[in-house]
């Protein structure tokens, strides 16, 4: 599931990842000794019953919204532990069928889980907790002047898409498609982020990606809103797995994510509630 | 040319595996397979009868196509700046000449993908010389097939400097100072005399250099991006083409394996041993 790219971010969340293995081995070997911490996560007077690890493979896209419910989850129920591996949907899909011990997924595409639901892996059905729409990012305070996507395809832009195979790249040809318009970028990049490190490296004049990614790049982007965006929306569905090595912290988390808070969370970070 | 001896080897070497000792023969049957059986399973899973269709795509045909070509082109620059670098490295004194070969081969050692980095804040709209490249003649590289092509050759260039300047040191200076002494000028001795002496292990390393460049994947996908005819080389097309579609990535994979091993076994017995 490595992905060759360039971003410090993703050596961070190849770290975790590793980090994911120890954890869950950590979490095997807190498994057969959790007598002793129920007791004491009880005596510390939490509700619930959950403790011990809980590792979520979450899309890249949702990164900065999970990390933070993460430490929510963490203070809501102490004594746990919440591991993070963040990557490309269809590589954590992969991962997960390959048998990862994972106890929680969540993807960016509908058609992504459905690799996952159709192998047999998640306990019970996904469901949709957000969905993302697409914004066209351009350089920080606009200097173009791109004001729609038709603007984009003007043939003195250097505009990036993501490739058709990735589910940012199916959208941005929906959206195309809804609007009646031909784009010819420079390149079809292999993932959202590789599209918006073009724009904010000011390698390329304009990117479509994702509203919650223009969001998170915060000043080296600026964001224009564009109508056929709402033909092309992303829902992004969650589910517990069958094997989860920690069935009830990862209800736990689901439930949070859901919840009033969680959505607040996730709202603030440019998602939609489906 | 072939002398007895030569001839006697083969035999020689047979004898010599019979002796092989367990301890020595185990571990070298088992590194075998562990190199053998992925490409083995890439012949077992690919899909042989849908593979008329995927490979007659003009798509396919377009990532062969320009992964030759600027495989190819990678290569002859690479000989055009490579070999004098490598001679310049064995042949002449300088101080810090040691740091210089190190970082000669630091591409080698260097992840790709960093390379690809590296190439953008150089050479990008926005690079330390890209962005001057951009202003005085209007020339931006990344996204464009040159881009492919300084990419490949960042990567492939050591391995060629590396060959060649291992050849010249194994090669007897005598024989340029000889012409020189004979009043040849040093660039006369070098052009009739050091290149025709170090051919084979010049050859040897435009192969290295050239399958090395046919491979190469992180510094082009990050340096050029990924354009369809343009920018798109086979282990981009095998690349993205796994995410939706792996049977696609399987045919791909299976052409560039194809290419890889007929170009390696045509040249190999020809150049590589005789360096």
């Amino acid at each position: 599931m490595t992905r060759s790219v360039c971003r410090t971010r993703r050596i961070r969340r190849s770290l975790r990842v590793s980090g994911a293995g120890a954890a869950t081995l950590l979490a095997l070997s807190a498994c057969s000794s959790s007598t002793g911490s129920q007791e004491e996560s009880g005596s510390a007077g939490s509700s619930s019953e959950v403790s011990g690890q809980v590792t979520v493979f979450a899309a890249a896209s949702l990164e900065e919204s999970f990390t933070a419910l993460g430490e929510e989850f963490e203070k809501r129920h102490p004594g746990t532990g919440v591991t993070f591996s963040f990557g490309g949907s269809d590589a954590l899909a992969a991962g997960i069928t390959s048998g990862a011990p994972a106890d929680v997924f969540a993807s960016a595409s509908p058609k992504t889980m459905a690799t996952v639901t159709d192998a047999g892996a998640t306990a019970g059905e996904p469901s949709t907790f957000v969905r993302n729409q697409l914004e066209i990012a351009t350089l920080p305070g606009n200097p173009e002047g791109i004001s729609s996507l038709e603007d984009l395809t003007s043939s003195s832009l250097k505009v990036v898409l993501c490739d058709k195979t990735v589910p940012c790249g199916t959208a941005a040809q929906r959206a195309l498609k809804a609007g009646g318009l031909e784009l010819t970028p420079v390149s079809y990049e292999q993932d959202v982020k590789a599209a918006l490190t073009k724009v904010e490296l000011n390698e390329a004049d304009a990117a479509v990606v994702y509203r919650t990614d223009v969001k998170a790049a915060g000043d080296k982007v600026t964001g224009v809103d564009f109508p056929e965006a709402a033909e092309a929306v992303n829902d992004y569905p969650i589910a517990v797995l069958k094997d989860a090595p920690n069935a009830s912290a990862a209800k736990a988390f689901v439930a949070l994510v859901k919840s009033a808070e969680g959505q607040r969370v996730l709202t603030d970070d440019g998602f939609r509630t489906p | 040319m072939r002398k007895p001896d030569v001839m006697r080897r083969p035999h020689a070497a047979r004898t010599g595996a019979r002796m092989v000792p367990v301890p020595l023969l185990v571990p070298a049957l088992v590194g075998l397979a562990f190199l053998l059986l992925p490409l083995i399973a890439l012949l077992v899973r690919a899909p042989w009868r849908s593979l008329p269709d995927q490979l007659t795509s003009p798509e396919v045909w377009e990532a062969l196509r320009l992964s030759l070509v600027c495989a190819t082109s990678a290569t002859a620059l690479s000989l055009v700046v490579g070999v004098p670098l490598a001679w310049l490295l064995a042949r002449t004194e300088f101080p810090g000449r040691g740091v210089v070969r190190a970082l000669v081969t630091l591409p080698l050692v260097l992840p790709p993908v960093v390379g690809g980095v590296a190439l953008l804040l150089a050479f990008g709209r926005n690079g330390v010389i890209g962005q001057w490249l951009d202003a005085w003649f209007g020339i931006t590289l990344p996204f464009t097939t040159t881009g492919v092509i300084l990419a490949e050759t960042f990567v492939a260039m050591p391995f060629l400097v590396i060959s060649v300047e291992g050849t010249l040191r194994a090669a007897d200076p005598r024989f340029e100072e000889a012409a020189t002494t004979l009043g040849a000028s040093r660039f006369t001795a070098f052009r009739r005399v050091t290149l025709p002496l170090i051919a084979p292990g010049i050859a040897a390393g435009a192969v290295l250099a050239w399958a090395r460049a046919l491979g190469e994947f992180g510094a082009t996908i990050t340096f050029a991006g990924n354009f369809p005819g343009r920018t798109q080389t086979m282990p981009l097309a095998v690349y993205l083409a796994l995410q939706n579609d792996p049977a696609a990535a399987i045919a791909l994979s299976l052409v560039l394996l194809a290419v890889s091993i007929a170009v390696l076994a045509g040249l190999r017995d020809r150049w590589v041993r005789a360096s």
